[in-house]
């Protein structure tokens, strides 16, 4: 759902731009108290695993492919702010270096899927973690829904936008935008589940950030914690 | 398994993808594209300025004929790329620390 140059007015797009710039901000003043030492390098190991995923374009429904988002899964490995700044990393390299998404619309794209997607649905999932039953089912759950609900939300921002900008009206945009990404939704779920399950079996510790996953303490970190 | 084995593994993990998978990925217009064409508002899309000269524009590594190759070194590169950006990135902000 990277938006291009052009499908936004600058209006819309400046307007984009200022919240990501000041949320994005706050994420780095964030990140100097939440990143310890360990985290250094889960933090560009995350956003590396993101940007690849994301070259890898599934096909969906009628001749349209999708790709997943990674948002949720940044957000249970990092925590929400942490998974703000790993999304904006990989959307402004692709946009930068690969010409994909935008430069006008970065802000709008990082507002999309770092902001509303990664920053947003993580702390539901956070919120989601203390209500529900604490058990492996119940995380698994939350992280199929984060997984399918963030690339919703960032569908319906993205609409929203267009819309704003006069470039297609929100009743043609946002019924068409969230019908083929809640297909799209299906598969993000099932392959984070499938990479979160991955993890919790082999280092489950990784899990243990902001009340998602086990409480920390629970897993010390056995070996190699340079 | 070490933390340290793990993340190296992870990050093999999606070298390999990218420079493996992605030349097999579907290149059929993602879910934006296909309503932006449906709707009628496809032909506004266009690139930046400063995106005339991306250095690989379109995951598509300059100088290698071979397109699905083009693409599986891109991502190769893509990816190591980004892991070096994001720790930076992530090197930097804790060494604001005071």
């Amino acid at each position: 759902m990277h938006i291009p140059d052009g499908f936004l007015d600058p209006d819309a797009a400046a307007a984009a731009a200022v919240v990501s710039v000041g949320v994005v901000g706050y994420s780095l003043r964030r990140a100097e108290h939440e990143l310890d030492e360990r985290r250094v390098p889960l933090l560009g190991v995350t956003a590396a695993f993101v940007f690849a995923v994301q070259m890898l374009n599934f096909p969906v429904a009628g001749g349209t492919s999708g790709h997943l988002l990674g948002a949720a899964l940044a957000a249970i490995l990092l925590g929400p702010w942490l998974a703000c700044l790993v999304m904006t990393v990989v959307i402004t390299s692709q946009a930068f270096v690969f010409a994909d998404g935008g430069i006008s619309a970065l802000g709008a794209n990082v507002l999309n899927m770092g902001i509303v997607g990664a920053l947003g649905v993580g702390y539901l999932m956070v919120w989601a973690r203390h209500v529900l039953p604490r058990t492996r089912a119940g995380f698994l759950a939350i992280v199929a829904g984060g997984s399918w609900l963030a690339v919703m939300v960032g569908a319906t921002a993205t609409s929203l936008e267009l819309a704003l900008s006069g470039t297609v009206p929100l009743g043609t945009v946002l019924p068409a935008m969230l019908g083929v990404h809640a297909l799209i939704g299906i598969g993000e779920a099932v392959i984070t589940v499938a990479a979160v399950a991955a993890v919790m079996v082999s280092r489950p510790d990784l899990l243990t950030v902001r009340g998602l996953g086990r409480r920390a303490g629970a897993a010390p970190a056995v070996g190699g914690a340079a | 398994m070490s933390r340290r084995l793990f993340l190296a593994l992870a990050l093999a993990v999606a070298v390999a993808l990218a420079f493996a998978a992605s030349p097999y990925a579907s290149s059929s217009p993602d879910g934006l594209e296909r309503v932006a064409t449906d709707k009628g508002f496809v032909e506004r899309g266009k690139l930046h300025k400063a995106q005339h000269h991306s250095p690989i524009a379109n995951y598509a590594f300059p100088g290698i004929d071979d397109p699905r190759l083009a693409t599986g070194v891109a991502g190769f590169v893509g990816t190591l790329g980004v892991f070096a950006v994001g720790y930076g990135v992530a090197r930097a902000a804790r060494r604001t620390r005071t």
